[in-house]
């Protein structure tokens, strides 16, 4: 299930698509500075409203408290990007809603008391407003949320108040990455309201070539011209992306093609794979895959070891902690596996 | 070379700092070096900072002129505290900062009246409010390509919602 072994549209380029809104019940103080009653009060207002109850297609939504959940799924809902670092961090007061597909999450007491998301594969932002809005109106069906005539939903941090919306692509851009265009492109987009940051390592970092791009603004557009935008955008960079990647291919040649092999042999034979070094090689092999130099995967392949060579992912494989070089030897271990049984199953049938 | 920190491990990690043209060198096991991990890092720049550097140009305050505590009197927050952590205590906070946030939002959003969704549950009169601002808009657009037929026809409209307005005020 979710995300990712689930394929999307213009996945070569655009990994997932994201909406998340903030919302906060009318009445009671926000999460800054609510006492531990407010916070039970806030899950389980929420709770009555989601729990076991469906958006569409009978995905039914389950209600947990943090502090109930395994300190290593903790890390897997944050690395697969159902819930944030902030949630977990407040064990005792925040709370997570998932729907059994793994495409809706709701966030309880985190920044706002209600920070809601859907994540679709490829590039599916309507789609993504449209499931999302629903589960908005599910929730505002028994509550009352904090909103001002002018000012829309108000929220704990100014930056998101009005519609609460924030809309985001995770784009794998290599190619651009390789030309150096991708410094001219995140000051442009800076320019139409949009931000963009790299998704996997810490600071301005992008391990992977990936990036998340989203709209700075939340206050005055509509929710629908806020997310037109970041698609008209997106199409742009997607297009540039995809000439980029043919351009490399010609005048790369054979050389290219190689570099991309030459990942796959990497992933399939280390014995010690460090995380940043793992993402140039996943990286590439998605670049491969993406244009059908390697015949063997699939983007959603590609996508599930890249979620599994992440630091929680390998941990929760081996089932213990590890430290240091530990870590890079299971995470070879991890992945070396994982690719060989997924040519396996597909050289038997 | 010994480790520094603990004088156990071998020291096989080494830092040198310099700042205003004074170094200091370390000498660190990887265990003690792990510990010391703001070492290698680049200070980050949070929503904090930023806010902060909208805040201060958007008070404008003369710099002789020390600005009275402002409070939210629903949750306690005070003005200087949000200023630091970048969040507010509670819906209120937004009514008793009003004048120092207006700036600030105009700012960072550069826009502060909401277009976008409305709760079912927030009265028809903020729905009809937010239609007769869209329409308004239309009359202007009209106006200015000389459609005086379809001007006419929003300003009927924009007139019976507003009349609908101070009924529903009414009651």
């Amino acid at each position: 299930m979710s995300w990712i072994n689930e394929s999307g549209p213009a996945r070569d380029v655009v990994i997932t698509s994201r909406i998340r809104l903030a919302r906060n019940i009318a009445s009671i103080p926000f999460p800054t500075v609510m006492q531990p009653q407010h916070a039970a009060q806030v899950a389980e207002k929420i709770r009555k409203s989601l729990h076991k109850k469906a958006v569409d297609s009978g995905s039914l939504f389950t209600f947990v408290y943090i502090r109930d959940v395994p300190e290593i799924e903790r890390q897997i809902l944050v690395e697969k990007h159902l819930a944030s670092r902030d949630l977990m961090e407040s064990p005792d007061i925040s709370a997570i809603l998932l729907d059994s597909q793994e495409k809706i999450v709701v966030m309880v007491n985190e920044e706002d008391h209600i920070r809601m998301q859907c994540i679709l594969p490829g590039f599916q932002l309507k789609e993504a407003w449209e499931k999302l809005n629903q589960v908005d109106n599910m929730i505002e069906e028994k509550v009352e949320y904090a909103f001002h005539e002018q000012l829309g939903y108000l929220t704990c941090c100014p930056t998101n108040v009005g519609t609460g919306l924030r809309s985001s692509v995770m784009m794998h851009l290599p190619a651009l990455t390789a030309n150096k265009q991708m410094n001219a492109i995140l000051q442009t987009i800076s320019k139409v309201g949009l931000t963009a940051r790299g998704i996997y390592g810490e600071g301005s970092e992008a391990l992977g070539s990936i990036y998340q791009i989203s709209n700075q603004i939340t206050l005055g557009p509509s929710e629908e011209e806020l997310i037109d935008n970041l698609i008209i955008i997106t199409k742009q960079i997607m297009e540039k992306e995809r000439i980029a990647r043919k351009a490399l291919h010609k005048t790369g040649g054979m050389q290219f093609e190689d570099s991309l092999w030459r990942a796959y042999g990497v992933l399939q034979n280390a014995r010690v794979l460090e995380l940043k070094e793992f993402m140039i090689y996943i990286s590439q092999m998605r670049l491969g895959v993406s244009m059908g130099l390697i015949p063997y995967l699939t983007l959603e392949d590609v996508d599930g070891l890249m979620t599994a060579g992440q630091p929680a992912g390998v941990m929760r494989k081996v089932g213990r902690t590890l430290e240091g070089i530990e870590v890079d030897i299971a995470r070879a271990e991890v992945i070396r596996e994982a690719l060989d049984e997924i040519i396996k199953s597909k050289k038997n049938r | 070379m010994l480790c520094q920190e603990c004088k156990l491990r071998e020291a096989t990690v080494h830092f040198t700092k310099i700042i205003n043209n004074y170094k200091t060198e370390l000498h660190l096991c990887e265990e003690c070096a792990g510990k010391q991990e703001n070492l290698m890092q680049i200070p980050s720049f949070s929503i904090n900072d930023l806010l902060q550097g909208f805040m201060d140009v958007g008070l404008a305050q003369p710099a002789y002129a020390a600005p009275p505590a402002v409070r939210c009197k629903n949750c306690g927050m005070d003005f200087e505290r949000f200023k630091k952590i970048g969040r507010l205590g509670c819906q209120e906070c937004y009514k008793y900062f009003s004048k120092e946030l207006d700036p600030i939002l105009r700012r960072i959003q550069g826009n502060i009246q909401h277009r976008g969704k409305v709760p079912a549950g927030a009265g028809t009169g903020l729905h009809r409010q937010q239609q007769i601002a869209r329409l308004k808009e239309e009359l202007q657009r009209a106006v200015e390509l000389e459609a005086y037929e379809r001007a006419a026809e929003l300003r009927d409209k924009i007139k019976e919602l507003e009349q609908g307005n101070s009924e529903g005020r009414m009651d």
